[in-house]
């Protein structure tokens, strides 16, 4: 592994991005930060501006308005990264699987590195999946990892 | 050939090393005053090393050669100043008349170098940080210089920083007088807006701009920027020691003293951050020029006094 991605994830600085969920995810993400859980421990801040972010957490499920908008904040983020889907909604669409305002889950928007589910997530859960994500980069087989090489 | 090798050796290295370093004491003391554990001790050197690895991006609208020059020449000025103030603790004797006005003209670079950067990305948010940042440099300049004149009229009115450490390992450090305590006072508030701590963070004012002038800056470019608020985390301490604790000197115990001032400035710094909120720009501005510079002209006004 080179000593860029080493040291990415050192300090992978997180970026949440609503696509419209209940808020209910985002409040959990928030909870990660506090001193209860505090993942600063790992190296991990909560980014305001996504040019500044190596992680894209992605939480709702993704209705017609925010697809393109998705897809513009995925561009603007400078790569290496990784995307990681954060409950129920985001991962399979949740209870609104039938909607017409939500075609399609996450992963065929972007290349989701990890999935956490729960609706929503404790943080225990999103702390144990933004562990298994720095494992697959550790074997090589995060999609951003492998289309470094 | 000897300054270079102060340069490279002292300027570059050495202040970048203890910059990184005190940027993690930042974080330690702010993660255990609000009951956390903090970030390990290598975590600002490879928020760093990370950056640098990354993709550097240049938003559509900016102007391509201000917006990656800007940072460069923020980090190169307090590099300079880092140079300096180094000379002068190690060589006292050695340095220029004048020293003192150089340095204080150069510190204001880095936050030129903000200026800048902020509005050459043209983004709306980094255009309001930059000219908050404008407004702040303008606020807090005056009792600054004010509160320096302090140590210069003490030293028998010399502007030589190597003259002023000379009289503080004479006669005692000017931070025990009263009028010299009242003007660290006032320095150490104007050093936190400097520095864009908590109280005077509005230029980048995280949860209302987003960064403010750093918005559109990834990679490389942020980088340096942060190698730069880090080392001048480093620089400003530094200099409120020389001016008003009589500096470090490198024999027997007055290691461990230094060591001792220099940790209780920081820490005095990061409890001033964690401990207030944030305040407006225009209440920033009758902050320093209304309490502290009047503070600021009682301590020159003792100061001639003899206090």
């Amino acid at each position: 592994m080179s000593l860029k991605l080493t040291a990415l994830l050192k300090s992978p600085w997180v970026f949440h991005l609503s696509t419209g969920s209940c808020n209910n995810c985002d409040i959990e993400i928030i909870d990660c930060l506090t001193p209860r859980f505090d993942i600063e421990r790992f190296g991990m801040l909560l980014a305001g501006s996504i040019k500044h972010a190596d992680v894209l957490l992605v939480t709702g499920s993704a209705n017609r308005k925010c697809i393109p908008r998705i897809k513009r904040v995925y561009e603007q983020m400078p790569k290496p990264c990784f995307v990681v889907a954060i409950g129920e909604c985001a991962l399979s669409r949740g209870m609104f699987i039938h909607s017409y305002n939500c075609p399609v889950p996450i992963d065929h928007i972007l290349p989701v590195d990890a999935y956490i589910p729960g609706c929503p997530p404790k943080p225990e859960a999103i702390i144990a999946g933004a562990v298994k994500l720095i494992e697959k980069v550790k074997n090589g087989t995060a999609k951003k990892a492998k289309n470094e090489k | 050939m000897i300054y270079i090798g102060y340069l490279i050796v002292f300027g570059c290295c050495l202040t970048a090393v203890l910059g990184l370093f005190t940027s993690w004491v930042d974080r330690k003391v702010t993660a255990r005053v609000q009951y956390r554990v903090g970030p390990p001790v290598l975590q600002p050197v490879f928020d760093v090393i990370k950056l640098l690895g990354k993709e550097t991006l240049i938003p559509d609208g900016a102007s391509k050669l201000t917006f990656l020059a800007a940072p460069v020449v923020g980090l190169s000025s307090v590099i300079l100043v880092s140079t300096i103030l180094w000379m002068n603790v190690i060589h006292p004797q050695q340095t220029f008349l004048g020293d003192l006005i150089v340095v204080l003209y150069l510190l204001t670079v880095p936050s030129m170098s903000i200026i800048m950067g902020g509005f050459a990305s043209g983004n709306p948010l980094a255009s309001i940080g930059s000219s908050r940042e404008m407004k702040l440099i303008l606020s807090y300049e005056l009792p600054f210089v004010l509160a320096i004149l302090v140590p210069v009229i003490h030293s028998h009115y010399s502007i030589r920083l190597g003259d002023i450490l000379n009289m503080q390992s004479g006669s005692g450090v000017i931070i025990g007088n009263f009028s010299g305590s009242i003007a660290f006072i006032v320095a150490l508030l104007c050093v936190q807006a400097k520095l864009g701590l908590v109280p005077f963070d509005m230029p980048e004012a995280e949860t209302e701009i987003i960064g403010g002038p750093f918005v559109e800056y990834s990679g490389a470019g942020l980088a340096i920027f942060r190698l730069m608020k880090n080392m001048l985390l480093f620089v400003m301490p530094f200099f409120l020691m020389i001016l008003f604790m009589g500096g470090i000197r490198f024999d027997g115990i007055h290691i461990f003293n230094a060591l001792l001032k220099y940790l209780g400035t920081v820490a005095l710094i990061t409890v001033i951050r964690n401990t207030n909120p944030r305040v407006r720009i225009d209440q920033a501005l009758r902050f320093f020029w209304g309490p502290m510079t009047v503070l600021a002209i009682i301590a020159i006004i003792l100061a001639y006094r003899g206090w």
